[in-house]
């Protein structure tokens, strides 16, 4: 039995008129713990529909994700998510956006003491822990983005989902957080599952590639193992066959067979 | 002018051994700070003064030609000066300072708007959860709200009996409408990423309501606020013109009575100053607390 179990799951969303866009097919896939899967795919093929599904912020169509053997139907801190425009609450200071999770999760089995170091710990995992007393407002947006997987890690999640959590920032910003959550993974060896539409970033963090075909209907179209060692050190595998065997796959199957065909409009 | 010559004079030491024995970042400060009140007197203060003489003198040379059916500023302060010099004297029943009056107003305003604040913030918040809710209230909410706050009166009158219930009636049926309206404006405005939020922490109604719909939909609820508070302060004088009692209002109504033109102006000056303050506190509220809401 697998961790995280997602069987034949089907979503589709009401249209006007009685009508039913079907947006996610027959969706199979099995994910063991510790596992770190990127899921990539072309823009609107409903990567983040089936991180919101595993989330447990939309519900399945038909099908069952079952995570530990239990069915997922509702969100919770056990499925802590990373969102893309990182979602901090801008009224409260960095240390507080992280604390209200902790506060939420441990607030009956850490004492209070316990749950400050826990909030510091975890900042300093990201290193942001300078920065606890800021405002959102008053820090970077590749910062802010450490503060957002610091937030969902201090929740202690059976399971990190991240969508596409470094899509808005620059290349260099982008190298320094892949660096970090591949310290994090090394680190405390959690699952995780990252929606992703860079190649490199795909390759570079994940144990396995899950590619999804174009939508509407959109399903798994070929799953990737890629069998590098960690730690893995982006340089050093620039030249590495089996990262240029593995990145060739990716873009064969993203750019040959699943060539992203602009809407017919 | 004497007053700013008197302040710069540090700026230019009139004689130079001073100057020398003197370390120079003191100096320094000493220069600075002058300078920078009469920035102050000049930008801020000038503009409305020279514009009020400006006006009072206009005021004056119209009226001032004998026959006019209205005082004149000079009248005014020959005839009702003491109210302005003396707020808080109190010497009977009906005659005290403005200022106890003002305040007797002001704590009517005080529970009336309280009660709408509170009341108008809880209703937007369950109304704004809802799109069929709102959709169904809005059309009663638009007609309810362009209700003229004396137009009640009669209504609160007639339910409670009694002039002082119904005067805190009529001010927190005139201010409840924008406070609803802009909490549930505020509301649906919560960015679904904070909603989201939510969700995954499972946040309840309770949580969800303090920590997230509060601080997100704050700008909108203290505009609201603004605006109810701003028509309170216009329904108590309306309302207390009408059911008497000790109040601003009613003083108003007392004067023209009375015959006394002059005193009414006098009123005018204390509801308007107050009015403003109102305003300025409550919008000062807002700042405070829905600093770092914006980003």
């Amino acid at each position: 039995m697998s961790y995280l179990k997602i069987d034949r799951v089907v979503k589709s969303f009401p249209l006007a008129g009685g009508k039913e866009a079907l947006v996610l097919n027959d969706i199979r896939l099995n994910i063991e713990m510790g596992e770190f899967v990127s899921i990539i795919g072309h823009s609107g093929c409903g990567k983040s529909t089936l991180l919101n599904l595993i989330g447990g912020l939309t519900q399945v169509t038909t099908g069952v994700i079952k995570l530990e053997g239990r069915e997922v139907n509702a969100p919770g801190p056990d499925r802590a998510i990373v969102f893309q425009n990182h979602s901090l609450l801008p009224w409260l200071s960095v240390y507080d956006n992280v604390k209200m999770g902790v506060r939420k999760v441990f607030g009956g089995t850490k004492t209070r003491a316990e749950r400050h170091d826990w909030i510091m710990a975890n900042l300093d995992l990201v290193k942001m822990a300078h920065a606890a007393d800021k405002k959102p407002g008053e820090i970077s947006g590749g910062m802010k983005q450490r503060v957002g997987i610091a937030r969902a890690l201090a929740m202690e999640p059976k399971i990190l989902l991240l969508d596409e959590p470094f899509g808005a920032l620059d290349a260099l910003t982008r190298a320094h957080l892949q660096e970090a959550v591949m310290d994090i993974h090394a680190r405390l060896k959690n699952t995780m599952i990252m929606i992703t539409h860079d190649v490199d970033e795909a390759v570079l963090l994940a144990d396995r590639i899950v590619m999804m075909t174009n939508g509407p209907a959109a399903t798994i179209g070929e799953v990737l193992s890629v069998p590098l060692d960690r730690p893995r050190h982006r340089i050093a595998l620039a030249s590495h066959p089996e990262y240029i065997r593995a990145r060739e796959a990716v873009l064969r199957f993203l750019y040959e067979r699943h060539r992203f065909v602009e809407a017919a409009e | 002018m004497n007053v700013t010559a008197l302040k710069t004079t540090p700026a230019q030491p009139a004689e130079p051994p001073v100057a020398k024995v003197l370390p120079l970042p003191a100096a320094a400060l000493r220069s600075q700070w002058p300078g920078k009140v009469k920035d102050v007197l000049l930008t801020m203060v000038l503009p409305p003064v020279a514009v009020i003489v400006t006006l009072l003198a206009l005021w004056q040379l119209a009226l001032s030609g004998g026959g006019a059916s209205l005082p004149s500023p000079l009248e005014i302060w020959q005839q009702s000066g003491d109210l302005i010099l003396n707020p808080f004297y109190v010497t009977g029943s009906q005659d005290m300072g403005l200022g106890w009056r003002v305040l007797t107003s002001l704590e009517r305003v005080g529970v009336g708007f309280g009660l709408a604040a509170v009341v108008g913030v809880l209703v937007g918040a369950v109304i704004g959860q809802s799109v069929w809710l709102m959709r169904g209230v809005d059309p009663l909410f638009q007609v309810l709200r362009t209700v003229p706050p004396l137009a009640w009166l009669p209504i609160s009158l007639a339910a409670f009996m009694d002039s002082r219930p119904s005067a805190i009636f009529v001010i927190f049926i005139t201010a409840i409408w924008p406070i609803i309206i802009n909490t549930t404006a505020g509301v649906r405005a919560i960015p679904q990423d904070y909603r989201n939020v939510a969700a995954v922490l499972r946040l309840n109604q309770f949580e969800f309501f303090f920590k997230i719909m509060v601080p997100s939909a704050a700008p909108y609820i203290f505009s609201g606020l603004r605006i109810g508070v701003g028509l309170a302060w216009l329904a108590i004088v309306a309302a207390e013109m009408l059911t008497g009692g000790v109040g601003i209002g009613f003083f108003i109504w007392d004067s023209w009575n009375s015959s006394l033109l002059t005193d009414i102006f006098v009123a005018l000056l204390y509801i308007g100053i107050t009015g403003f303050v109102l305003d300025r506190l409550v919008a000062f509220i807002g700042r405070v607390v829905s600093r770092g809401t914006m980003t």
